[in-house]
């Protein structure tokens, strides 16, 4: 994938606006962000119940996932435009999402909805009508997805990538800042793991930075191109933001995105933890 | 994050004693609230830590960690704003952004 088959700016989502070959796909990490605006002809998909299973921690199914797009007017052959809040982080993992279940024409709308509103281009209260479809969607493709020993085998051996803020990496916060501290499990991060931020990804307007300007930032932090790559954060969007750059934009050949993420991996009885601002060995600390 | 009262956002359901609260309200000229700006939270490094966008009331609240944080604004048709701002478990911060 390259940056010209993957992202579209917003000029360009507002340009096909009405075109019937496209879905524009609202998703944020607010679910009530798409009801008090969105752009016009957009549909909303709800991380929290429409993409995930409301019983056992894990995405809906592949019958379910084939259900949810059938009924809200998605077809196989759609190009899928995905925006949403907070620099798109949600709507990345809405765009892995769809490349996990094989659908083929996906993009991610540069800067997401933050673009859209600093741009003062419009948005409208008004819910668009879809006929439905019958929608097929393959088996996951787990080259794509990474699991807890998949990230407890990476340390020392791939390149880990913990995407969320200094602080949280350190241990110093446990969750990002616009969401209450509390949570059970411990602070730190994966040992080995290097902490590149997600947000270094983007420029303050949430569009991504150049190829030049990104394929620096991951020689910079010593990301070594012959390995395997793991990107993880808290839950696993933030972390779909830097599967997408390192994947779609820089096309490096194998990233997984660990959707577990630190609510996990911090969680596990036994498995070392690193704190501080540096990776640290293998084996992590002990108090 | 509506249902601000007068002088700061409601702090009902939050448990102050445990969190470092930095919130505030984002004003156009000092006196109208911007319901359409995003206000990012930096460390003391100046690395992004979270952003929100703001309430229809121009409001915003970030659960910080202890020490010194910049609040960047951005905002429709407005230069961003930096206001640093310090933190500390149990109290609340309250700040008003200019733009």
């Amino acid at each position: 994938m390259t940056r010209e088959s993957s992202l579209v700016t917003a000029q360009w989502v507002e340009d096909n606006i009405d075109n019937a070959d496209i879905v524009i796909v609202e998703v944020d990490e607010d679910t009530t962000a798409y009801d008090k605006g969105h752009i016009k002809n957009a549909i909303k998909l709800d991380w929290t119940t429409d993409l995930q299973d409301q019983v056992r921690r894990d995405f809906v199914s592949k019958s379910q996932f084939e259900a949810l797009l059938s009924d809200r007017g998605v077809s196989n052959d759609h190009t899928v435009v995905l925006y949403g809040g907070n620099n798109n982080w949600f709507a990345a993992y809405a765009y892995w999402y769809f490349k996990l279940y094989g659908h083929q024409d996906v993009k991610l709308m540069d800067g997401g909805r933050k673009k859209w509103e600093l741009d003062s281009r419009e948005l409208t209260d008004e819910l668009p009508t879809r006929d439905t479809t019958s929608y097929t969607a393959t088996e996951q493709d787990l080259s794509i997805r990474a699991f807890r020993d998949d990230a407890v085998a990476a340390i020392g051996v791939q390149n880990l990538i913990d995407v969320r803020s200094p602080d949280e990496y350190a241990g110093r916060l446990l969750a990002p800042a616009h969401l209450p501290q509390e949570q059970s499990q411990r602070a730190g991060h994966v040992p080995t793991s290097l902490n590149v931020p997600w947000s270094k990804n983007c420029n303050d307007d949430g569009t991504f930075k150049s190829d030049d300007d990104l394929k620096a930032l991951y020689a910079e932090v010593g990301i070594d191109d012959s390995l395997d790559t793991i990107a993880l954060c808290r839950i696993g969007e933030r972390s779909s933001l830097t599967w997408f750059v390192l994947k779609e934009l820089l096309g490096h050949a194998n990233v997984k995105n660990y959707d577990g993420s630190w609510t996990e991996y911090g969680s596990l009885v036994g498995v070392p933890i690193a704190l501080g601002d540096e990776p640290g060995s293998p084996e992590g600390q002990t108090s | 994050m509506c249902g601000a009262t007068e002088g700061g956002l409601s702090l009902d359901g939050v448990n102050v004693a445990k969190e470092a609260v930095i919130q505030g309200q984002v004003l156009r000229g000092g006196t109208d609230p911007v319901g359409n700006a995003y206000v990012r939270l930096l460390d003391r490094t100046g690395e992004f830590t979270a952003e929100v966008p703001t309430s229809a009331t121009g409001h915003f609240r970030f659960f910080a960690g202890e020490g010194e944080w910049t609040l960047r604004t951005l905002a429709p048709k407005a230069d961003p704003v930096d206001n640093v701002v310090v933190a500390a478990i149990g109290s609340v911060a309250e700040v008003t952004v200019t733009i």
